[in-house]
């Protein structure tokens, strides 16, 4: 169905694990958080993946992964057809020509004694081949206006603008390479909801304008709704499904997903006050000392004695929808 | 201060708009008082380092040409001696203007070199971590530990080299720890923020985020404590020089004076006087142009 030229971004059983120290001078490690756990995903050409989970799921951390800004502890990340453990210093900075990051906190991604020219023009700093020709203040303009920022503002300060505004600036700095690929971190969650739905057009219109491919980490499942093609839901660092995007919000086969969903708004208070809320019980499982067999069994209404056992495996529901549960909730369950 | 006036009329040429952050600093800093009797005050002073010659006479502050008469010794202030004079019978106040040199010298160079060790190695510390940064804040736990008056004693009879540079050497190794500390906190606040994230996102090499992008963030207070310590500096060389360690006569700097004239101080004050005054009036025009640079550069507190 997909060819290989498709795939733009392929991870497969990456891992990251932080160790927990003790002592200053000589640190003994006495455990590991494994926030990304063996996830698999794929990024299509042109499309937009979301990943989806609460806080601490390790939905960022893959994020970083795949950007190459942390080591992987396990499994393989390969970018337009490299894989980024093979390359070296050189080559990893030519590729972060292909793919670049869009943060989630305007009020800190962009260094307040740098003005907006700096900040914007900095890709070409480090990447001058990128300018094609243009001077530099040329083509900062061009991302301005790009953005939908006045290009007379780029001497000005990022104290100076709004969140939104900030948040654009460091939408222009990620497209000033020309990437192909863009793992947007939360990139709307620190912003006010109306300038929430700007921000997200703006995505929208660029990745039409330019085909860009979109890894959009975000814990909103409405803002997701909006953008998402296709999406994975991770918890406590492993993808319990994954589908397209309708497929998953229409009938979600993991209770987690089913519990997340219930607890999103409804904009329409008659279905809103009519639906069966899920409520969840329980914490997140610390991550150093994860539950043994399904890593939702602590906090499932559905677990047996089968979940603690054994560790489910994502199984396809159908070919574009694949769920890691043992008992999946099917579309009667879900009415 | 040249450089900056030059970006200033540069930009105001392209118009409001295209302000650089001196220039933008220049905007404002040139509309405070504060600024302006700061830059006074130290031109003042620079023209005293620089031409003595101009403020007062070399032959008054020395007994070689017959300038100092022991008749003269603690005369008080009036037509022959403008600020009094001092025990040998030397004018006070041209005592007082030649020894500005040195003061002022051993002020400054202490002042800088301990603000560019010190943040270099804070610098490189805290962005690296690990084992060396570990060793490094070892070692300046010790320096900040060690008594300063004894660890200048020891060093300075240890090593063989007199005058301002003895006395810089030794202040600048014994307190350098300071701005260490301030830069490797600060760095390491500047490197988890997302601007450095973005920047390495962005390709960009260590030396590239420690120089443009940590640096800018992380090197303020250092600075100010750099500007404010200038006169504890000056201060510092006084106490080596009045247990013989330090500046040697016949030179002379306003902390061989103060020591010299404690023993006057009941009644020939001005012997002690004079010298302070300059002293404080220094150190306090140092420290009026550290606060108010250090406030213009900062965007965030701009209006």
């Amino acid at each position: 169905m997909t060819t290989s030229d498709d795939v733009v971004v392929k991870a497969v059983g990456l891992k990251r694990l932080y160790p927990i120290t003790k002592g200053i001078l000589f640190k003994k490690k006495i455990g590991e958080v494994r926030a990304v756990d063996g996830v698999d995903l794929q990024l299509l050409r042109g499309e937009t993946l979301a990943l989806v989970g609460e806080s601490g799921c390790g939905k960022s951390t893959t994020g970083r992964l795949l950007m190459g800004l942390e080591p992987a502890d396990g499994g393989s990340i390969s970018v337009l057809g490299d894989d980024l453990a093979e390359l070296n210093s050189r080559q990893m900075r030519a590729k972060r020509r292909d793919i670049q990051m869009i943060l989630q906190d305007p009020y800190t991604s962009l260094n307040p004694r740098m003005n907006v020219a700096t900040i914007v023009g900095e890709p070409f700093a480090i990447h001058p081949e990128a300018l094609a020709g243009r001077s530099r203040s040329e083509a900062v303009r061009e991302l301005m206006d790009r953005v939908g920022l006045d290009p007379s503002m780029v001497n000005r300060y990022p104290h100076q603008f709004s969140g939104g505004q900030r948040q654009r600036i460091g939408v222009a700095r990620a497209l000033a390479l020309r990437p192909q690929i863009i793992v947007a971190d939360e990139p709307v969650s620190a912003l006010d909801v109306s300038v929430q739905a700007q921000v997200m057009n703006l995505l929208l219109d660029l990745q039409q304008e330019m085909g860009l491919s979109y890894v959009f980490v975000s814990h909103d499942l409405a803002v997701v709704r909006q953008i998402a093609d296709r999406i994975s839901v991770m918890y406590l660092g492993r993808i319990v499904e994954t589908g397209e995007a309708g497929s998953v919000y229409a009938a979600p086969a993991h209770p987690y997903t089913s519990a997340l969903l219930s607890a999103a708004p409804i904009p329409d208070p008659a279905a809103q006050a009519e639906r069966e809320r899920i409520k969840l019980s329980g914490e997140l499982p610390d991550p150093a000392d994860p539950p043994s067999g399904c890593r939702f069994r602590t906090r499932c209404w559905k677990a047996q004695e089968l979940c603690a056992r054994e560790e489910p495996d994502l199984v396809a529901l159908s070919p574009s929808h694949s769920v890691a549960c043992h008992f999946p909730e099917t579309p009667d369950d879900a009415n | 201060m040249s450089d900056l006036q030059v970006e200033a009329q540069s930009a105001q040429a392209a118009g409001p708009e295209s302000r650089t952050v001196a220039a933008d600093a220049w905007y404002q800093l040139r509309r405070n008082w504060v600024f302006w009797v700061s830059i006074v005050l130290i031109v003042g002073i620079s023209a005293i380092v620089l031409f003595p010659g101009l403020f007062a006479s070399e032959d008054a502050t020395t007994s070689l040409t017959g300038g100092c008469q022991l008749e003269d010794s603690l005369e008080g202030p009036g037509d022959k001696f403008l600020l009094g004079a001092d025990q040998q019978g030397c004018d006070v106040y041209s005592l007082s203007i030649y020894s500005a040199r040195t003061s002022v010298t051993v002020g400054l160079l202490t002042a800088i070199g301990t603000t560019l060790i010190g943040s270099l190695l804070g610098l490189l510390a805290g962005f690296y971590g690990g084992k060396s940064d570990s060793i490094l804040s070892g070692v300046t736990s010790v320096f900040l530990g060690l008594p300063f008056v004894l660890g200048a004693v020891v060093l300075l009879s240890s090593i063989d080299l007199p005058g301002v540079w003895g006395v810089v050497l030794a202040l600048t190794l014994l307190s350098w720890a300071t701005a260490f500390r301030l830069v490797r906190a600060k760095t390491m606040e500047a490197k988890g923020q997302d601007y450095t994230l973005a920047a390495r996102a962005l390709g960009a090499k260590d030396l590239r985020i420690m120089f443009r992008h940590i640096l800018p963030n992380a090197i303020g207070p250092s600075i100010v404590v750099a500007v404010i310590s200038l006169g504890v500096f000056i201060g510092a060389e006084a106490t080596l020089s009045y247990l013989g360690l330090g500046i040697q006569p016949p030179d002379t700097s306003w902390g061989v004076m103060i020591s010299e004239a404690q023993n006057a101080f009941f009644t020939a004050p001005w012997v002690l006087m004079v010298p302070a005054g300059f002293l404080t009036v220094t150190v306090l025009a140092f420290i009026l142009l550290g606060e108010t640079v250090s406030d213009a550069l900062d965007p965030k507190l701009r209006k």
